[in-house]
């Protein structure tokens, strides 16, 4: 402000008329200025809010409409009598979230002063941490136990953001006892998810664990349910503020097996801590009532991941705990084989059951001159059917065996479901080997040879069955010939308070016996084999049975699944040879319970075999039935 | 005479003389849409609304005093309460507070803008300065009057607060630009300032030039800066024609649009209202626009002219600005939509200004005499 501005004042006239003209004509331009500003705003107001609505609108839905995905509970599996052996239990699981944290660091290096953090759990931390929203929470620990929890509980207040979340696992209660049979849950994995459709992956979504082997895996679908929905609110963060629309998720339904939990404690138990196999059928309806494979695995630990550790370790017990000898499990059948093989001789008409066979000890082919032997040095001299099985006098199913030649040797025993899987409800059965020239021919690449028949006789040579195979056979020696596919499913339940309903089975197929005064006969044979005073189970388990007990036992050696090498049993380590094998039901007069038992390791049939047979068999006839006798599983219908 | 009751009687006589009714009931209109619009915006936070209502009341009640005091005395005093504001806004640098700017200063009881002062005390300076010399104002008094405006906008612009500065220096230019100045000169003193815009480039603070490189391309950093943009523009565009009806603005509700009660509150009034409710509002303030215009075109004086005008065409800045930023035609610039927004002493210098406005419109019968 200098002086001389000052003085300007008075330099020009003022001329009040036009300074106010200026102004006006300045407001005019103001005002145009303004409405052509406003106007622009409002141009583009009305483009976003009118051309723009539906881009916008949709785009306003999608921030805040999140479709969430609730997994269905698992169902639930219960024995015969409604006994749970896979349960849905709560655990507890540490979860962090990272934004309510400081510092990441310095709390996991605290927590592990509190609860045991091993190297996976970090792992598996870190890796979820960056794959997290940071209000998201991540877990730490997937299981606490009741110290970690109560430590935790105490130390709390140094972990904020740090919280215990409630959640249903899967808990096997009878452990190792149903490994076999249930299988177990494990973690869904990538390849888990490579393996689904789209449909499936969605149906999927926010389960963490899906069935990865027996029951379990074969049954998935029911067990899975039907994930539901709902539609929520979400804020600028993606916090769930409130549910609009809710599907609730369809729990998965529960099945009831054919299993029979305190006979599968009872084979367990009868096996004396030997390794081996058993199958239990009721022969007149193909129920698998228990279903054993020694040494078994724990289940439970497979639910939340088994560690690297115990895994190698079970992979490495000799005793092979995680093969499933009952269903994959191939076995040289031996003897066990010889009723069937001297019904088919009655059966075709080669035979009648008072005819007798000379047995010298040896038994040879016209014009070649290696011998087949019986196992009593010297032989029985002469039998029926009924002392040659009675004392597996395997000169008699030599020369029967070659009588009947391969062709119908093979044709007949296929009616028994050898050399195709029984058709069980788990994943994984093996085949087992029928010999006949097609196989042989297929598989190894050679003609058939004579000699070949006369072992095939014995249920020696070629032939490999499961335990599995060789009770579907017996059941239908048991039953009167009706093959009923075996099955462990019993019942199924949708819901806990939808009533039980039995599966319908198809109707079974008719006799393969054309004669049933044939199968009496050898039924008679294996009879004998407890009772008869020659038995060669007689003097094991014969002597004191309260009931009548139809057997019989067999030596085995075992024979590689894929049967490829033809295995000298002189060479084998101890430990992969004699497989005792006893194959029994009983009543014999009225069958309930057909059993195959296979004792590793065990030496001979009679005596490694059918003792463990017999208690199978005592835990079951004689059970207790209750006070009406009433021997009626769960739900069935009246 | 049917005498009136006694307050009522009072009432008129404060109102009826100083007021400019239309221009009042335009005001009010638009204070309590923004109170309605806030009570949505804030999800029901009485406290809010409340605190903000009683803010419009001192508003009020400072625009009830400035319309007693005529422009006159008002002219006189003005050298010496510019000095005095920009007294205050240099004390801010040495013992002033705030989050991302220091722009505030303690009073103890009351949080002070000194920038807002400058809104009203630098259009005061700069017709001040031109009133004295004939219009249209010659170079010598255009170089005084950019002084007057540089000065404190450069102040108000380092500390950093690039919204007020900006409508700082408008008020100054408007006065400039009511005062007659030649179109010629306009246009050079726009150039001179393009060119110099690359070195006010250097000053600016990274999180300003964050908002004006997001301006230009907001999808490029969706969660980040470009954020506001695309969750305001989310927020208006599916406002459609109609609205989402009032408290039904999912977008301000559920947090997506930040700042939804203070520089982004329009954006919740055109979720809520849609199309319809925004060329209502906009109409609104053209009409204060033109009526201040109107009243300043008829005040008494060079001075009071130039003042009233620059006031009104400062009004219409914040809601340009503020409108543009909502719908993605400018940058985001903290600059609020006026008597809308919540908080700041922005809406205490807005009515203030008002009060001038009013003022002018009680004594403009004067000019005559």
């Amino acid at each position: 402000m200098s002086p001389r501005l000052f003085q300007r004042r008075g330099t020009r006239l003022r001329d009040a008329p036009a300074e106010a003209e200026i102004f006006r004509r300045r407001a005019v331009w103001g005002f145009l200025i303004a409405m052509l500003l406003l106007g622009t705003l409002g141009l583009r107001f009305a483009w976003l809010q009118v051309s723009q609505y539906e881009v916008y609108q949709t785009r306003s839905e999608s921030n805040r409409i999140r479709l969430r995905s609730i997994p269905p509970s698992r169902g639930l599996v219960y024995d015969r009598n409604g006994r749970l052996l896979a349960d849905n239990v709560p655990a507890y699981r540490l979860e962090l979230i990272p934004e309510q944290v400081d510092d990441i660091d310095a709390t996991i290096a605290g927590l592990s002063d509190v609860v045991s953090l091993d190297e996976e759990d970090l792992r598996r931390f870190r890796a979820t941490l960056k794959s997290k929203r940071r209000f998201q929470s991540v877990p730490i620990k997937l299981r606490l136990n009741e110290s970690e929890m109560a430590s935790f509980a105490v130390n709390r207040y140094r972990f904020p953001g740090v919280e215990v979340v409630p959640y249903l696992t899967r808990r096997y209660p009878y452990g190792e006892l149903f490994a076999h049979v249930i299988g177990y849950v494990g973690r869904l994995d990538e390849s888990d998810l490579a393996a689904m459709s789209e449909q499936d992956i969605a149906e999927y979504d926010g389960t963490t664990h899906i069935g990865k082997s027996g029951i379990e895996k074969h049954y998935e679908k029911e067990l899975h349910g039907q994930v539901g929905f709902e539609r929520v609110e979400i804020n600028a963060e993606g916090r769930v503020l409130r549910v609009i629309e809710r599907q609730p998720a369809i729990p998965g339904r529960d099945l009831f097996l054919s299993i029979d939990a305190d006979l599968q404690a009872a084979v367990e138990a009868a096996f004396e801590g030997q390794p081996g196999a058993a199958v239990a059928v009721d022969p007149r309806d193909g129920e698998v009532l228990a279903l054993v494979s020694l040494p078994s695995y724990d289940p439970n630990d497979f639910v939340y991941g088994i560690s690297q550790r115990d895994y190698s370790r079970l992979l490495a017990n000799p005793g092979r705990p995680l093969f499933n000898r009952a269903l994959s499990g191939g076995y040289e059948p031996g003897s066990t084989l010889k009723p069937f093989i001297g019904l088919a001789g009655l059966e075709l008409g080669l035979r009648r059951p008072e005819q007798t066979v000379l047995s010298t000890g040896a038994f040879k082919l016209p014009n070649q001159d290696r011998e087949y032997r019986d196992w009593r040095p010297g032989g029985h001299g002469r039998v029926d059917l009924k002392e040659a099985l009675a004392q597996s006098v395997n000169t008699y199913f030599y020369g029967l065996a070659v009588d009947l030649g391969i062709d119908r040797l093979s044709e007949y025993m296929a009616q028994f479901g050898f050399g195709a899987p029984s058709g069980i409800d788990l994943d994984g059965e093996a085949t087992g080997i029928l010999p006949s020239r097609e196989w042989k021919s297929a598989n190894r690449n050679q003609p058939w040879f004579p000699g070949e028949t006369v072992i095939a006789g014995i249920g020696q040579g070629f032939w490999v069955v499961t335990p599995l195979q060789l009770a579907e056979g017996l059941s239908m020696l048991a039953n009167g010939g009706v093959r009923y596919p075996l099955h462990l499913l019993h019942a199924i339940r949708d819901g806990y308070d939808a009533p039980v309903s039995v599966l319908a089975m198809p109707p079974p197929p008719p006799s393969v016996v054309r004669d049933p005064s044939n199968l009496a006969a050898v039924r008679e044979g294996m009879i004998a084999v407890v009772h008869g005073a020659t038995g060669s189970a007689h003097r094991v388990i014969g002597l004191d049975a309260p009931y009548t007990i139809a057997g019989k036992s067999g030596t085995a050696q075992r024979v590689s699944r894929r049967g490829e090498e033809s295995i000298r049993v002189n060479d084998l380590p101890f430990e992969l040879r004699h497989r005792a094998l006893f194959v029994a039901y009983a009543p014999a007069e009225k069958p309930e319970i057909a059993v195959v038992v296979v004792v590793e390791h065990g030496g001979s049939g009679s005596l490694a075999a059918a003792p463990v047979a017999r208690r199978i068999l005592d835990a079951w006839v004689l059970r207790d039935r209750g006070d009406d006798g009433a021997d009626e599983p769960l739900g069935a219908t009246p | 005479m049917n005498p009136l009751p006694g307050l009522q009687r009072f009432a008129l006589r404060l109102l009826r003389p100083r007021m400019d009714v239309p221009l009042l009931l335009a005001i009010l209109l638009v204070i309590t849409v923004g109170l309605l619009t806030l009570a949505s915006a804030s999800g029901g936070n009485e406290r809010l609304v409340v605190s903000q209502a009683l803010r419009m009341g001192m508003g009020l009640a400072a625009m009830l005093v400035l319309s007693r005091i005529p422009p006159g005395q008002l002219r006189l005093w003005t050298p010496w309460l510019f000095v005095a504001s920009l007294v205050v806004l240099m004390l801010v640098p040495v013992i002033g507070t705030g989050r991302s700017a220091r722009s505030w200063l303690n009073l103890g009881f009351f949080y002070l803008q000194p920038g807002e002062l400058l809104k009203l005390t630098l259009p005061m300076m700069v017709a001040w300065v031109l009133h004295r010399e004939l219009l249209p104002p010659r170079w010598r008094t255009l170089f005084l009057a950019g002084t007057v405006i540089a000065v404190p906008t450069g102040l108000i612009a380092i500390q950093p607060d690039l919204g007020t500065a900006m409508l700082v220096a408008a008020s100054g230019a408007f006065v400039v630009f009511l005062g007659g100045i030649g179109w010629w000169r306009i246009v050079a003193i726009l150039g001179m300032a393009a060119a110099v815009a690359p070195i006010g480039w250097q000053f600016l603070r990274e999180y300003h030039r964050d908002r004006l490189r997001m301006f230009l391309n907001p999808e490029a950093d969706p969660l980040g800066a470009g954020w506001n943009i695309i969750q305001s523009k989310i927020a208006v565009g599916s406002g459609g024609l109609f609205g989402k009806g009032w408290g039904q603005g999912s977008q301000s509700r559920l947090e997506f649009l930040p700042e939804h009660t203070t520089d982004f509150v329009f954006a919740v009034f055109s979720e809520e209202f849609g199309l319809l409710g925004v060329l209502l509002m906009l109409s609104l303030y053209l009409f204060i626009v033109g009526r201040s215009l109107w009243i300043a075109a008829n005040a008494r004086d060079t001075w009071a002219r130039l003042l009233g005008g620059a006031l009104a065409l400062t009004f219409l800045v914040y809601v340009v600005v503020n409108g543009g930023m909502i719908c993605g035609l400018l940058p985001v610039i903290g600059v609020p939509m006026p008597l809308m927004s919540y908080g700041g002493t922005s809406a205490v210098t807005l009515l203030a200004g008002f009060g001038i406005v009013m003022s002018l419109h009680a004594h403009r019968k004067m000019m005559g005499s």
